[in-house]
């Protein structure tokens, strides 16, 4: 049996699986409800400053895609509206039931050193096993300049983080935002400011949708409606790239990652870990199916890891980083054919139509034995793999991978400019 | 006919009848629809569409259920077969778009199309709204005998091309077969009166009821007043069993027990027996079957020659019988009716098998008690009234070319009095297709 424990930034849990900071983790109601249905920990939702903020009534929009619910979600709700004693009370309350678990407190308190060195003492007095620093609420916050409107700029991060370290011995994570178009600059400044990890991607500048009849964004609240917060399965490909991107530039390779973003599964928690995350944060999965996801989420990496031979999360962790590589690194002599097995394929002509419409006409359709017969043209295949992802039968097309007589890169192929520069200018 | 002790009407009470010839498989909910259309996964040059006579675009349809697009789903459907609505009814599906749908091979259950088709075109005709309207008028006037699916096919594409069509039906109401000659259940509440309402609301179209071919109105008078003339005139015979005891009381056609049943409201007045025997192999062997359990009858048992692979109804009207408590009896052919001025009392069948690939019925004979028969071993096509007319009559049907043209100029025909599958959806097409022949002919000759 593999163990899943892990220890982040001196952060102890028994599995890599906590609640992110979202309104499951509102209140000590759902968080012992989650604790008691397995979760490694939860990262409370954010506290700020008395008088709380106050919520709007309709707060989700979400993407529906062919059948499926809340392929992504989208909220405008904002941090916590409850008062910053209560919820203090309740998670040392919670802390002292589950002294295994790890319980983060998220924080957002306005720019300015007072508020940072009032607040952390409070949290730190609950026996909070860390805080994480919320700079990444795309919403409403961020208009009072908090939030991502902090994440956004490199020198306010570093500067809260460090006011962090300096004013509590809990360890800081610092909660990146996705809305840049560089991670690795707020990533460098967490670093310089002291902190003991990142936990990313927080959610995306949203509009989910529209209402053609309200003519108003959604969710619409009486007649109109704003940008939200974007997660779900829709953003994990972007929360992976973020997250591969600081796990494989060598200054920010030494950040602990908590990774987040669509984690439903524990197939998405292992390539969370592969790409350099020890801890996973997980919301819009529970606030689809319940806290009891976390049950296959645990077996299903344990197994998976028995059959690997890995022993603890620090093998998984960052073993496909080393293979996330710039484009100008892959082998352009690599080769690969679809492949479609016949005996499979139930004649409906999908490959066949997205390859003739809109790739490489590498597809014949043809009449065999009266029956319709689809077969690959490997003159013409360029191994594009976007048949195989339309097929909708499991292994029915298959790409096969060709022998390779070794390695040209862009670096060095001759169709690239930069190659013809004589080699002492490398 | 003649009353026996052991064959009366009003056997269950009213509120049972209605239940038992209600709608016998309901519609999709808005939400079966959407979990429904999202399985299609939308086929290039789909084999179900090869399947359907009349081609119907049916990925595009179900397509545009998945977005919500209804209006265009039905139009979808209705521009190829403006009686969708009672071919996703009446089709036999699991021989025709569901036998041939991809995900037969991949699960073993089809896409539910027939009744998607049923969703688009139940939403289309509750609107009231016919979603076609007409070409400019050509003034060109054409006549259409039958007011069954081939005929007003014809006349509802021909009203669309701008012409004037005049629709002469031998029956007080139309609809054909859809009207008199399917279970009541598969069509129940009014639904074909419903859906010739519907055709006819393009407008253009007069139909005239109660007018017999060869009675009150002749072909060459037809073909005299009018630009062009359809034939939908379907079958007017039935076959014969040709055995002893076919004619005592108690014996009868299936298809006027049929019509009987759809021609009584309540059905509280249509007489069962209370062991009926129904003898052949086709839907309307199925129909009369199961009607009659449904009417009330203690035993009924559906007899034919062949084997279960041989019968003409489906596997799953077969099995749509049995789970009516139907007895189906195979390899069994019809030797002689016992029975007396009174009524018939028996029928006895022989045993067959197959001997050298053909059938031989020599295993013994066996015989059940019976109070009602009734004969559902097929229909004919009657050219009598065309006797007088340049119509080649070819293997018992009127010979059309591809298009729909007999072989006197001027007069087109489709349906079941041609060749080819004696289906509603085949009939649309050949009413369909013949519209398109005689306008193109009509533009052609330039007059």
């Amino acid at each position: 049996m593999a163990d899943l424990s892990i220890n982040i930034a001196g952060i102890r849990s028994p599995n890599p699986f906590w609640l992110a900071s979202a309104p499951p983790t509102d209140k000590e109601y759902n968080v012992r409800r989650a604790l008691e249905a397995g979760w490694g920990g939860v990262v409370w939702k954010t506290l700020g400053e008395d008088p709380p903020v106050v919520n709007v009534s309709s707060r989700y929009g979400a993407t529906r895609y062919n059948g499926q619910r809340m392929a992504g979600l989208n909220n405008i709700e904002l941090i916590t509206d409850r008062p910053l004693a209560v919820n203090l009370a309740e998670i040392k309350s919670v802390k002292k039931d589950y002294p295994d678990r790890a319980i983060i407190v998220s924080i957002m308190v306005p720019c300015v050193e007072e508020s940072w060195k009032r607040i952390l003492p409070l949290v730190e007095e609950t026996g909070a096993d860390g805080i994480e620093l919320n700079f990444g609420c795309p919403h409403g916050m961020s208009e009072r300049n908090m939030g991502s409107a902090v994440g956004q700029v490199p020198e306010y991060v570093e500067m809260v983080t460090r006011w962090c370290k300096q004013y509590t011995r809990m360890p800081v994570i610092v909660k990146l935002t996705p809305n840049i178009t560089n991670i690795l600059n707020p990533a460098r400044a967490a670093l310089r400011g002291g902190a003991d990890a990142v936990s990313l991607i927080n959610t995306i500048q949203s509009v989910v949708g529209v209402d053609l009849d309200a003519m108003a964004p959604m969710p619409v609240v009486d007649g109109r409606g704003t940008h939200g917060g974007y997660c779900g399965p829709a953003v994990k490909p972007i929360a992976l790239r973020m997250l591969g991107e600081i796990a494989r530039t060598p200054d920010t390779s030494v950040l602990p990652i908590s990774g987040i973003g669509g984690i439903s599964n524990w197939r998405d928690a292992a390539e969370f870990l592969v790409m350099g995350a020890t801890s996973l944060q997980v919301c819009t999965a529970a606030m689809h199916y319940g806290f009891r996801i976390v049950e296959d989420m645990i077996d299903g990496l344990s197994n998976w890891m028995d059959e690997k031979g890995f022993e603890t999360i620090a093998d998984v962790t960052g073993r496909a980083i080393p293979n996330f590589v710039n484009w100008n690194q892959l082998n352009l002599k690599f080769k690969t054919l679809a492949s479609i097995n016949q005996d499979a394929c139930i004649k409906c002509g999908l490959c066949y139509i997205a390859c003739e419409d809109t790739s490489h006409q590498a597809i014949s359709k043809t009449l065999l034995n009266g029956e319709r017969h689809y077969d690959v043209i490997d003159e013409e295949c360029v191994g594009c793999n976007l048949c195989a992802h339309v097929c909708p039968v499991d292994d029915c097309i298959t790409m096969v991978p060709q022998p390779v007589e070794g390695v040209e890169t862009w670096n060095e192929h001759p169709n690239n400019p930069m190659s013809k520069i004589p080699a002492k200018a490398g | 006919m003649n009353q026996t002790p052991n064959i009366a009407a009003d056997r269950l009470p009213p509120d049972i009848l209605a239940r038992n010839f209600s709608d016998a498989h309901p519609p999709l909910t808005e939400g079966q629809a959407t979990i429904e259309s999202d399985r299609c996964f939308f086929c290039y040059d789909a084999p179900c569409v090869e399947a359907c006579p009349t081609g119907i675009d049916i990925p595009g349809f179900i397509k545009k259920i998945s977005t919500g697009n209804i209006t265009g789903s039905a139009r979808t459907i209705l521009e190829s077969n403006i009686f969708g609505g009672s071919c996703a009814r009446v089709c036999p599906t699991e021989i025709l778009c569901e036998g041939k749908c991809v995900r037969n091979s991949q699960e073993d259950r089809p896409i539910q199309i027939g009744t998607l088709q049923r969703h688009a075109t139940d939403w289309q005709m509750g609107t009231g709204e016919q979603p076609f309207s007409r070409a400019p008028l050509t003034g060109k006037r054409i006549a259409v005998v039958g007011a069954g699916p081939a005929g007003l096919a014809c006349a509802h594409r021909l009203a669309m091309q701008g012409h004037d069509v005049v629709v002469f039906d031998a029956r007080p109401k139309g609809g054909g077969l859809n009207e008199y000659g399917v279970a009541a259940y598969k069509l129940a509440d009014e639904f074909a009166q419903k859906e010739v309402a519907f055709v006819l609301s393009i407008g253009g179209i007069t139909v005239e009821n109660e007018m017999v071919l060869g009675r009150d109105i002749t072909l060459a008078s037809l073909r005299a007043q009018y630009d062009a003339v359809f034939l939908g005139i379907g079958h007017a015979g039935v076959r014969a069993l040709g055995i002893t005891g076919e004619y005592f009381p108690g014996v009868r056609n299936a298809v006027e027990f049929i019509e009987d049943l759809r021609v009584s409201p309540t059905k509280s007045d249509v007489p069962v027996g209370r062991r009926v025997v129904v003898i052949g192999g086709g839907n309307t062997a199925i129909d009369a079957a199961v009607q009659a359990k449904r009417l009330g009858a203690e035993e009924v048992t559906l007899v034919y020659r062949r084997a279960a692979e041989n019968m003409s109804a489906t596997t799953v009207e077969q099995e749509w019988a049995q789970t009516n408590d139907v007895t189906i009896r195979y390899w069994s052919a019809p030797v002689r009716i016992d029975g007396s001025e009174d009524g018939v009392a028996s029928v006895t069948f022989a045993r067959g098998l197959t001997k050298d690939g053909r059938p031989v019925y020599d295993q013994g004979e066996y015989t059940l008690e019976a109070d009602m028969v009734l004969k559902a071993v097929g229909q004919l096509f009657l050219p009598d009234p065309l006797a007088e007319d340049e119509i080649v009559i070819e293997g018992g049907r009127i010979r059309v070319d591809a298009e729909g043209r007999t072989t006197m100029t001027g007069v087109y025909a489709g349906g079941d009095c041609t060749a080819g599958e004696d289906l509603t959806v085949a009939a649309v097409r050949d009413g369909r297709n013949a519209a398109e022949a005689i306008t193109a002919d009509l533009m052609k000759a330039g007059n």
